[in-house]
């Protein structure tokens, strides 16, 4: 009987067997990847799989349901900040104060969608709230001593490993990202082969036509961004703990929130892989123009190169590289 | 499945004072097929979309099998028992026209494989099957509206509002859209409402016909009375010059 599917079996589905071999081979990769790499590849391969992991939590709102959220720092740094704060004002560590910075961050999130899509903003407008609430956080914490305000909150930068308060070098911080960007993968196709993935599928395409098949649109809207706020401030604390260093002006950035979107929109919108192959795509680019621009010492050509090479990307490759790349490779996973 | 009685009771509804649809009342039987009547701009639409709960009436009430559902979400009337079309199709354009079926389906069936089973026996009943896995944007306007219409039976409706679904078909797709309608009211007893203006259509499928015109129902009987009605052939020919 269908009924008594086993989970795992749920999970793996209908996706081709060569599919299940790549990400194995990637997994292993990836895994063994430290003991080959140097350190400068390995901080590369750390800012990959960071865009990778907020790609995918970004993805779930936008591209699964089809609420396009331009503030997701707002989450980002929220989550940065409980954490990092709980633990510099009262030593809780941070696999403790991360319960505490994603529930901060789903309730922003939920603020933000009820505001949003219990009064039908939709589209751009909607973007607008995001942006509105990130800035309204930014100013907050520009004036917050608590938060150490304007002037920033920092970490006392240890030298040794000390896991229990996630204390330690890149090595550490490696192993965690991989952790949750392989963690995001999974819980992403689990929402995509569920009811509830299907719904927000539905909604992307018509909300109208959704809600007359019986889906409960608003709730769905609402589980979306929630989630999608929960995952993102776990990269909020992994981000502030990496770096030891917090401040308003960087932390709930417009360009932090741009930069949120790009992986998946390069890597295709609402695709499992989009995520990943835009993380690659970007940051190996990013990369090399950093290093073009230091051999040729023109200050900003960096930024003038990644901006044209962004536009070549989105007007050759509208749908994203992943659905092309992965028609060329056979692998076929079609946006839904 | 079978079908559910529907009854409108004094419905009326006004767009910023503008009067779309005043006291109107009729009623379907269970496991009747009705149409829906009128020229263009006469609040048909309207009605249906206060049975389906895309707004709530301002005065009456629309019920199902003697429960009132007016003023519930569309969600909540499909849950009911409500299934519609819509005029201008709505295809979850990007997704397989099996995937749209499916979401229908799962409304019943939370499992995504026993909805995807269900999904697929209705598109060959609708002979959509072949193209299951095309995108719905691929399709031509007939397939849109039978996958409107696949769509809709997905979610186990006993009540189907069909808005125009005959609009743009050939009058041999016209036929078989009739046959389908027709064994699937006797197959399963679903009560049906259509909107519709294709007349060979209404004559042959309706039991009775509404009509309504400038938001209320002017007349009411069997096709064959209605096509004699003096108030109808005036609304839709005009009435004649005074002497």
């Amino acid at each position: 009987m269908t009924f008594a599917r086993r989970p795992l079996q749920r999970l793996v589905g209908d996706a081709a067997p060569r599919t299940l071999w790549l990400l194995a081979t990637l997994l292993v990769v990836l895994l063994v990847a430290p003991a080959i790499l140097g350190k400068y590849w390995l901080s590369v391969l750390i800012l990959v799989l960071y865009f990778a992991y907020v790609g995918q939590a970004w993805n779930i709102l936008m591209g699964f349901a089809g609420q396009l959220s331009l503030g997701h720092a707002l989450y980002v740094g929220l989550g940065g900040y409980v954490a990092a704060g709980l633990f510099f004002h009262y030593g809780i560590g941070p696999w403790a104060g991360v319960f505490v910075a994603v529930a901060a961050a789903a309730l922003a999130g939920m603020i933000v969608g009820y505001l949003g899509f219990r009064f039908s903003l939709a589209g751009v407008y909607f973007a607008l709230l995001t942006i509105a609430f990130s800035e309204f956080t930014r100013l907050a914490f520009d004036h917050w001593d608590w938060a150490g305000g304007a002037g920033g909150l920092f970490l006392k930068v240890d030298a040794g490993t000390d896991i229990v308060n996630l204390r330690g070098g890149s090595l550490l911080f490696y192993y965690v990202i991989l952790a949750l960007a392989a963690g995001a993968f999974i819980l992403c196709r689990a929402l995509l082969e569920s009811r509830l993935g299907r719904y927000w599928l539905a909604i992307r395409e018509d909300a109208e036509a959704a809600q007359a098949v019986g889906v409960p649109v608003l709730r769905c809207k609402m589980i979306a961004i929630v989630i999608s706020a929960a995952l993102t401030a776990l990269a909020g604390v992994w981000n502030a703990f990496y770096y030891n260093n917090l401040f308003p002006e960087t932390a709930f950035a417009m360009g932090r929130s741009i930069e949120i979107t790009l992986a998946p929109i390069i890597g295709g919108l609402g695709t499992l892989f989009g995520p990943i192959v835009g993380a690659v795509v970007l940051t190996g680019l990013g990369e090399a123009f950093t290093d073009l621009g230091e051999a040729l010492s023109i200050p900003g050509i960096k930024q003038i190169f990644y901006g044209l090479a962004l536009l070549v990307i989105v007007m050759y490759r509208p749908a994203g590289v992943w659905p092309w790349l992965a028609e060329k490779l056979g692998f076929g996973e079609r946006r839904k | 499945m079978s079908g559910a009685r529907l009854e409108l009771a004094g419905v009326g509804k006004s767009f910023r004072g503008l009067r779309a649809v005043h006291d109107v009342s009729f009623s379907v039987p269970a496991g009747a097929i009705h149409a829906l009547i009128g020229p263009n701009g006469a609040g048909k639409t309207t009605i249906f979309n206060m049975i389906a709960g895309v707004f709530a009436p301002d005065a009456g009430t629309v019920s199902l099998d003697g429960k009132v559902i007016s003023g519930l979400r569309p969600d909540r009337t499909c849950d009911a028992g409500i299934g519609r079309t819509f005029q201008l199709v709505k295809p979850f354009k990007g997704l397989s026209v099996l995937e749209n079926v499916t979401v229908g389906a799962l409304h019943r069936k939370p499992d995504l494989a026993l909805a995807r089973d269900s999904a697929s026996a209705i598109l060959s009943r609708l002979g959509l099957y072949d193209r299951r896995h095309q995108l719905a944007e691929s399709l031509t306007l007939p397939d849109r509206k039978r996958l409107e219409v696949a769509r809709a039976l997905a979610t186990e409706p006993k009540l189907l509002l069909l808005d125009e679904v005959m609009a743009g078909l050939r009058p041999t797709e016209v036929d078989v859209m009739v046959a389908f309608l027709r064994e699937l009211n006797a197959h399963s007893g679903l009560t049906i409402l259509l909107i519709e203006h294709v007349m060979r259509a209404v004559m042959v499928l309706a039991a009775e016909v509404v009509v309504v015109s400038y938001g209320e129902k002017i007349a009411e009987g069997t096709p064959q009375t209605i096509a004699r009605h003096q108030a109808v052939l005036d609304v839709y020919l005009g009435e004649p010059e005074q002497p």
